[in-house]
């Protein structure tokens, strides 16, 4: 793993990750056949900083996130969070003091708060858990919070339940629920992809303005590569479990490297009738990645493989310079 | 955007706020549970019964002699001290039984013990089910696999056959049989029922939401999923009353229970002593029919109020 | 005489709290061969409208008003008996969601080859072979049609749900969110594919979504709908270089593009209304940063203010 990618000094740093699922198998077969949903995926967040994970469904995002956060064990790999490797803490003390500091905001604004809780049982909850504050002092961080993310007057929201709010209104509610206890960094998985349009901007925005305001470093996961664009600095592209590609958004996605983000990017419609978009196919679809080889993970499809790329382990992903990595041995 | 500088919540307003929404919440769930109709019907039926059975002691204080009215061992000398059983007069509204004995106070003292005896049962049983539903769910693995294996053995347990010889051995009591039919709902069907309720609850994302917060485990199956269980658990404890007092009623039918006096006893006597035969049953109807009837309409009381909560507690068929 | 006219079409479901008023006087005209798209939030009634065009609409809809006109006669008067007739063999539907509603224990031909003996008095072999060319068709390969739905991905399940659609020559299709739930790439694909088979077929296209890039893409025509109402409508160049209704400059304002310049997203305070008692006057007047006195008192007709483009607002953005 070149050291370079991962800053040293970053908040938060993951160094070739990996999770595996073990395949449910026929009752008597004795082969194990797993699942590999992540595989050696290494970057590096700073503080303030929002990185973008994008790709298609099932390339292994959302768990990407949640071993973040240690919802699920990993396979393999460190993650450093202030330096601390947490992947392995045992859970109890440690893990608890860990989860203090990070947060997540789930896709789903309908079914990520408990029906038959109150707002304030619901943004109090964090608090509660860590013992942070007495009551009064938990009402006046909930007020607040509602405030913040635009819920006002507070006082009329917070008794009522997550049902008699519109799906933009809970996202906001599920955003005031991560940023009580004020963490550091953020797994936001698809926060908006649910959300309408209209209401969808709001939400990108106050996500943006509570980054500056608490200095917080973000995993944004989306599939749409346009909202990544306003919402992260940089970006990185996932196929298959393996991050392909990862750079200045800006940059990964005007110029792309890896040839699956190409045909990625040129196949997303562009709302404007006048731009002639010149798609790049690629052949055959996404499969699951069952026992993959240890060859590339795109190689079955990329149109610029070669021999080499089937001889020769997945390639690393390298600068090409200006912070600027791809795994492609074709670049 | 919003001025960010917290401001200082009005807690009275608040606390009003609250209150209102709260009640608000109770008034919606109280009209759609009205809109059921058939709820309040049974609501109506079970209140009734309750204060039938309250009305018991002051019925025995106030107004008559307990040497006289007693369930048990009264006796009226005055009017019938040869021709018992005897049918309804202004003083014994209900008749006598065969041992001369005021049937009306029997129903009163007996829809009390029964009326216990079914909230008992199915209110232990149900919280019992709740609990170990929501820790086999939640924990998976190997303790899901040991509650469900006692749940198979407490479905296929042979329950009469206990009783009949647990009777044999010692005086099997009401609150006796509430524990043992505690145990029997509590760790064998509706346990497996609110376990796949819990099931479904384990894998919101609420719940992540709540690791995410530092939860524990504790934190998690009592904040999250035993309240998303609860509502269900309230509707199969309206089931598991009927049920109760069925049992009662038949267990005391058969004679298994030790008991003085009690809903299915009053039927057992009259069967015991012969007048459930032939044309008797037509003659003597007082002697089984207003114990029979309210022992169906206590159960069908309580199953109303069942139908009733299933339109609160699974809105499936509420519309906007 | 357009193949589908649609003037005035009202249609409210009746509920507990009372009339949702979901399709409010819409009207729409579609040619022979040509594409309209309609873009609107979630909820402002894309698939109550499409549902009315079909009259396959719940208990509790009721078409209040308006015409249908398909090919001349009118649908809104027709039985449900008269309009089998219409149903899939003149118009057909891809539904929001189909592809999820394929029923797990038959073959997808099976299934197919049912829908078109429905329609068609045809024997099963000729059926079959049908289908194996509609597969070809929309880009299946017909070995995998004797699989059942679970051993096809999304984007297979979504091509046989077309192929479906176009069992009996329909002159129109309706393709509700026909790429909603797919990855980019397989959207990509589906939408070319839909594309050319309008052009080889010469047949018409109402296309729905919430997208307005996938919108922009496949139709000559986008029509805007916001709570229940049809707000513009005009030839796609038009709608992106020169809209005159607020609420369409808001949505593309709003709307992120990968390419071309990056532009500030504009926020949209407010949220749509609810359709049992929407705002009087302008349905969008709430939220509308133009909105003037009149606006909250009486709604604006729905009128051509330039040939080919429709617009129902008192203060259009500029002529
Ligand atoms: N608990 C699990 N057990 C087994 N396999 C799993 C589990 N969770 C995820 N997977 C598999 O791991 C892979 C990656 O899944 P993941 O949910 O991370 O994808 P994703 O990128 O978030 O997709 P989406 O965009 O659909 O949310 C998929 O192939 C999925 O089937
Ligand atoms: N069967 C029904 N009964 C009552 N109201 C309904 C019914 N179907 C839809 N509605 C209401 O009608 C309105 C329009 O719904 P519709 O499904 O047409 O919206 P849509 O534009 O297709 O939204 P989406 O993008 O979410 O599919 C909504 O307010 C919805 O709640
Ligand atoms: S490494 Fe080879 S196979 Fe993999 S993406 Fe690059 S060119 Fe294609
Ligand atoms: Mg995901
Ligand atoms: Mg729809």
């Amino acid at each position: 793993m070149p050291d370079t990618v991962t800053a040293t000094d970053a908040l938060i740093k993951v160094d070739n990750l990996s999770k595996y699922y073990p395949l449910a198998s026929g009752l008597f077969s004795r082969v194990r056949h797993y699942i590999h949903a992540v595989e050696g995926v290494s970057f590096a967040a700073d503080a303030g900083e929002v990185i973008g994970l994008a790709g298609e469904s099932g390339c292994g995002k959302t768990t990407t996130g949640k071993l973040l956060l240690r919802l699920i064990a990993p396979t393999n790999g460190y993650i450093y969070f202030n330096g601390i490797d947490v992947a392995r803490i045992p859970s109890g003390g440690k893990l608890k003091a860990y989860r203090r500091q990070v947060q997540m905001i789930f896709q789903d604004p309908y079914e990520s708060m408990n029906p038959r809780k109150t707002l304030y049982d619901i943004i109090a909850e964090p608090l509660a858990v860590h013992k942070i504050g007495n009551i009064v002092g938990r009402e006046q961080v909930v007020a607040d919070s509602l405030a913040r993310v635009g819920l006002v007057p507070p006082e009329t929201f917070m008794f009522r339940y997550p049902h008699e709010l519109s799906g933009g209104q809970r996202q906001r509610v599920a955003i005031a629920r991560a940023i009580g206890i004020k963490p550091r960094f953020i797994v936001a998985d698809e926060p908006t992809s649910m959300l309408d349009v209209s209401i969808r901007t709001g939400v990108m925005k106050l996500l943006l303005e509570l980054r500056q305001e608490y200095n917080l470093a973000m995993l944004y996961i989306t599939h749409d590569l346009a909202v990544a664009r306003y919402m992260c600095e940089r970006l990185a592209i996932m196929y298959l479990g393996r991050m392909v590609e990862l750079g200045p958004t800006e940059e990964v996605l005007q110029n792309p490297l890896h040839p699956y983000t190409k045909a990625l990017i040129s196949a997303v419609p562009v709302p404007d009738p006048t731009f002639k978009r010149e798609a790049i196919p690629i052949k055959g679809s996404i499969s699951r990645p069952v026992d993959p080889p240890s060859y590339c993970r795109f190689y079955p499809r990329c149109p610029v493989a070669t021999d080499y790329c089937r001889e020769n382990k997945h390639p690393p992903l390298e600068d090409k310079g200006d912070g600027h990595y791809v795994a492609c041995y074709n670049v | 955007m919003v001025d960010t500088a917290s401001q200082q919540v009005d807690r009275a307003a608040m606390r009003r706020e609250r209150w209102r929404l709260f009640t608000r919440t109770l008034r919606d769930n109280w009209r759609l549970f009205v809109g059921s109709k058939i709820g309040p019907i049974g609501l109506g039926i079970v209140i009734f019964f309750v204060l039938f059975s309250a009305s018991y002691p002051i019925f025995m204080a106030v107004t008559h002699n307990p040497r006289i009215y007693d369930p048990v061992t009264g006796f009226d000398y005055d009017l019938m001290p040869t021709s018992n059983p005897h049918p309804p007069t202004w003083s014994h509204p209900l008749g006598t039984d065969v041992y001369g004995r005021d049937i009306l106070s029997q129903l009163m003292y007996s829809s009390g013990h029964d009326l216990l005896l079914g909230l008992i049962a199915a209110g232990a049983g149900v919280l019992l089910a709740t609990l170990v539903g929501s820790i086999a769910a939640f924990y998976g693995g190997i303790v899901d696999m040991f509650f469900m294996r006692v749940a198979d053995i407490m479905m296929l347990f042979p329950f009469l056959a206990t009783l009949v010889a647990l009777s044999a051995l010692m005086n099997v009591s009401l609150l006796m049989l509430a524990i043992f039919l505690a145990i029997l709902t509590g760790f064998g069907t509706t346990s497996i029922i609110l376990r796949s309720q819990a099931l479904q609850v384990k894998v919101k994302p609420f719940v992540e939401a709540a690791r995410v917060s530092g939860g524990s485990n504790f934190h998690i199956i009592w904040s999250h999923i035993v309240p998303n269980v609860l509502p269900l658990s309230f509707l199969y404890m309206m089931f598991s009353v009927t049920g109760a007092i069925f049992t009662e009623a038949a267990l005391a039918f058969l004679g298994f229970l030790n008991v003085r006096m009690s809903l299915g006893i009053i039927i057992q006597n009259a069967n015991t002593s012969g007048y459930l035969i032939g044309t008797r049953l037509a003659t003597y109807w007082y002697m089984w029919l207003p114990a029979g009837a309210v022992i169906s309409l206590i159960c069908a009381g309580f199953y109303f109020v069942g139908r009733g909560l299933d339109e609160v507690v699974n809105p499936r068929l509420r519309e906007r | 005489m357009a193949l589908l006219e649609v003037s005035d079409l009202t249609m409210h479901y009746r509920t507990r709290s009372g009339w949702v008023q979901a399709v409010e006087r819409v009207n729409l005209s579609l040619d022979r061969g040509a594409a309209i798209g309609l873009v609107g939030e979630s909820g402002c009634g894309k698939t109550s409208l499409a549902m009315s065009l079909l009259k396959l609409l719940p208990s509790n809809a009721q078409i209040k008003e308006g015409q249908i006109l398909f090919d001349g006669n009118d649908l809104v008067p027709l039985t449900e008996d008269q309009m089998r007739r219409y149903r899939w063999e003149r118009i057909s539907m891809v539904f929001q969601a189909a592809m999820n509603s394929l029923n797990p224990v038959y073959t997808v031909r099976d299934q197919i080859v049912e829908a078109i003996q429905y329609h068609m008095p045809m024997r099963y072999e000729e059926a079959w072979s049908r289908v194996a060319k509609l597969f070809e068709f929309v880009g299946l390969d017909p070995g995998v049609m004797n699989q059942y739905p679970h051993e096809y991905s999304g984007g297979m399940k979504q091509r046989a749900v077309i192929a479906m659609a176009l069992a009996c020559d329909p002159d129109i299709i309706i393709a509700d969110e026909p790429t909603t739930a797919l990855d980019v790439i397989v959207q990509d694909r589906i939408l070319k594919r839909m594309d050319e088979i309008r052009s080889e077929l010469n047949m018409a296209m109402i296309y729905i979504s919430h997208d307005i890039a996938v919108i922009a893409e496949v139709s000559d025509r986008i029509g805007v709908m916001y709570a229940g109402k049809m707000m513009e409508m005009a030839d796609v160049v038009t709608i992106f270089q020169k809209p005159l209704h607020p609420y369409t400059f808001a949505l593309m304002s709003a709307f992120p593009s990968v390419r071309g310049e990056k532009h500030e997203l504009v926020e949209l305070p407010g949220e749509p209304p609810d359709l049992i008692s929407p705002p009087k006057g302008c349905r969008f007047h709430p939220r509308c940063p133009q909105a003037t006195a009149v606006c909250s008192e009486k709604a604006p007709e729905f009128t051509e203010v330039e040939p080919g483009h429709f617009c129902a607002c008192w203060n259009p953005r500029s002529k």
